[in-house]
């Protein structure tokens, strides 16, 4: 009788401490990045530290290597092992590639609780839903499409930042008789494409690059205005110097910032450049968007969220997708990593003029609908479609293929590519 | 009672050879057998961004071919790899033929030469980038001393890249190559060449009509294993030019990597190791299929 009581005691204290275990779940969050350097892995710092204070355990799993080809082999051997981590910085139409392969949670709980779908820019929107559900949460939006220029090298030749294409030819034309480098470039693939797709954005329009680079329309691709894109790149290809081939962007930023070229076009992280450097906007240099019809092309970073089992991994990442896309964390990161915040209702004081600028551009763009995914940075298109782009942009830049060639040569990859 | 005991003990004692080599044996038949069939297995699926086990043909060796991108690598792979073997002979046969002079300090200059051996492509790769880029490296330095015409900046040239591969890879073997020859040159009979000394033979003829041909076999490993280090340039290319200009002077060992692990084309990127086992199959079948032939008649 006794030991029937003990045993019915142990068993109903056992039951109830069971029962208590949901609420008193830790949040947890194994995150995996390539957030490693300077800025950034200050960013993914003030983030951590968000995390920590709201009772949180962060579990840090970084991975070196700028592009993120590391993070992808280290993702992909434990997803295929089963034991994926929480939360993982993914970009663009990977997002919807692991969707596809069932590998993403939902977050449409607390997408609904914190407001998200009025906060969002739709073209954001979709970057981090799969079938009208939330599956990751956007961290920050870079602008690709800006023109950095030293205002005193175009003073030379009497010329300000040029506003359509025809303008920049004439300036880099009057540059170039005055023996300086109108445009400072790196020849790596992913700046070629760059500079091709602020081109298709400016001599094509805005509905052009939707078409072409976004819905990979045929009848876009093999247009007359791609053959003028192309010709406009032959003229590019002019303007930089003979040493570009290989060239980092940071130190083709720096050929800017030393007077030896006058401009450069590359997203807002060459800002970083600049204010490494002490250099002051708007008297040092001056930050301008490619010309274009109010286009804005966009990169952005997600944090996705993994199927993971256990009650405080999914508290973990319910935690940190509120942390994320909260107006705090939104401005610290930002102001950290030099690009703007994903939400749209965040204050301004603290950010710089080319930053409030790019704010500003973001939510007309976005009103106007001329907000763009980059393709260059993964966020329009990517893997095997995004490589044909690159491949052909990068073949015409580096040769003397004819406009028409490179046109013929652009349809067939990209066929190939589907 | 002990006839039994003894027999089990001799029959181990014999096996021993296999029980020890048995375990490399079946990791290497897992590991690298079993995994160039998964390979070729994969390369007829539709996989992308993770292996996919469904089969549908050899569209991603149609695909392949059709992409620019591989007919340049494979273009530049004959390039590299004919360019790379010939002068590297030529050049470590050379060298060795001439430390076999009985100079002094041999033992120093035969180190300084084989030193390039030592060191790992991707230094060999980021020197000689340096040393081509026209504006810090040879060409500016020429171009101060005087000849303004000099031009030596292969690396941002889109027809002269692949060139540039195989001057820094010769550098770094052909010291390797050297080091084979000469050892094969100090193992030649001393008796033949006294003879045809006697006979009146000049050393150049002595050198090109006895020594070098009975060096063939040396010749045939050298190639061979200089082949190889062809074919699996990888991170010279990557340290070198980057592929670049454009895609101008990449190999299939990098188009291999762009594919399955950047591009999330997991399939195309099989199906070029495959295409890439295929060429190394055409060497080294024949030249296996010869030695082991040798063989049987000794």
């Amino acid at each position: 009788m006794k030991t029937f009581a003990r045993a019915l005691c142990s068993a109903v204290s056992l039951v109830a401490i069971t029962a208590a275990a949901p609420a008193l779940a830790e949040p947890k969050a194994e995150v995996l990045h390539y957030w490693t350097s300077g800025g950034e892995a200050k960013a993914v710092q003030a983030l951590q530290e968000a995390f920590v204070a709201r009772g949180g355990k962060w579990v840090d799993a970084p991975v070196a290597g700028g592009g993120g080809d590391a993070q992808a082999a280290v993702l992909r051997a434990r997803v295929l092992a089963g034991d994926p981590p929480a939360a993982v910085q993914i970009k663009g139409p990977n997002i919807q590639e692991w969707a596809e392969a069932g590998a993403l949670g939902d977050l449409s709980a607390v997408a609904a609780a914190q407001d998200w779908d009025k906060v969002l820019p739709e073209a954001i929107q979709n970057i981090v839903k799969y079938e009208g559900k939330y599956v990751a949460v956007p961290v920050n939006v870079h602008r690709v499409d800006w023109i950095w220029a030293n205002p005193e090298v175009l003073a030379r030749v009497g010329a300000g930042v040029p506003t359509t294409w025809e303008e920049f030819n004439e300036t880099a034309d009057k540059l170039q008789a005055a023996g300086i480098i109108p445009l400072a470039h790196g020849g790596q693939p992913w700046q070629d494409a760059t500079v091709f797709e602020t081109v298709v954005l400016g001599i094509g329009g805005t509905d052009f690059y939707r078409k072409a680079l976004v819905e990979l329309d045929m009848d876009a691709l093999a247009s007359d205005t791609m053959v003028e894109v192309f010709d406009q790149m032959r003229k590019m290809r002019g303007y930089v110097d003979p040493d570009f081939p290989g060239r980092d962007w940071n130190l083709a930023t720096a050929m800017v910032m030393r007077g030896e070229a006058a401009m450069q076009i590359m997203g807002d992280w060459a800002k970083g450049e600049f204010a490494a450097a002490g250099k002051v906007a708007g008297v040092d240099y001056i930050c301008a968007s490619t010309p274009s019809d109010n286009g804005y092309l966009l990169n952005s970073d997600s944090f996705a969220m993994f199927n993971v089992k256990g009650d405080d991994n999914e508290a973990g990442q319910e935690l940190l997708a509120e942390l994320i896309l909260g107006t705090e964390f939104q401005e610290t990161f930002n102001l950290f990593k030099g690009s703007i915040p994903a939400r749209t209702d965040v204050a301004r004081d603290n950010f710089d003029d080319c930053a409030i600028k790019s704010m500003t551009d973001m939510v007309s763009a976005a009103e106007g609908g001329t907000l763009l995914g980059s393709m260059a940075h993964e966020i329009a298109q990517s893997g095997a479609v995004r490589g044909a782009f690159i491949d052909v942009a990068t073949a015409h830049f580096n040769s003397d293929m004819s406009s028409q060639d490179a046109v013929a040569q652009l349809v067939k990859a990209i066929e190939l590519a589907q | 009672m002990t006839r039994p005991h003894v027999k089990f003990i001799d029959r181990l004692a014999r096996l021993l050879p296999q029980i020890v080599v048995a375990p490399g044996f079946a990791a290497i038949l897992y590991f690298v057998y079993g995994f160039i069939l998964w390979t070729g297995y994969i390369s007829l699926t539709k996989s992308k961004m993770l292996p996919n086990y469904n089969l549908i043909g050899t569209r991603p060796y149609e695909r392949l071919f059709q992409m620019d991108r591989w007919s340049v690598a494979i273009e530049n792979l004959f390039i590299f790899g004919f360019l790379f073997v010939f002068v590297s002979v030529v050049v470590g046969c050379l060298l060795a033929v001439l430390l076999d002079q009985k100079i002094r300090a041999e033992g120093f200059i035969r180190t300084i030469y084989l030193y390039p051996m030592a060191i790992s492509f991707i230094i060999t790769g980021t020197a000689w980038k340096w040393i081509m880029n026209p504006s810090l490296g040879l060409e500016k330095v020429i171009r101060d001393w005087g000849w303004e015409s000099f031009r030596f900046g292969w690396t941002v040239d889109n027809n002269l890249a692949i060139y540039a591969l195989v001057m820094a890879a010769v550098w770094q073997a052909s010291g390797f190559a050297m080091a084979l020859f000469l050892s094969a040159l100090r193992s030649v009979d001393q008796d033949i060449i006294k003879a045809a000394s006697l006979d009146g033979a000049s050393p150049w003829r002595i050198y090109l009509r006895i020594i070098l041909p009975s060096m063939r076999p040396v010749f045939m490993s050298a190639m061979v294993i200089l082949s190889h280090l062809a074919i699996k340039s990888f991170d010279l290319v990557v340290a070198l030019t980057g592929g670049g200009p454009g895609y101008a002077s990449t190999l299939p060992a990098n188009f291999m990597y762009e594919m399955t692990f950047r591009r999330n084309e997991i399939a195309v990127g099989a199906a070029s190791a495959m295409v890439m086992l295929a060429t190394v199959a055409a060497i080294m079948v024949p030249y296996l299929y010869s030695e082991l032939r040798g063989k049987k008649h000794v």
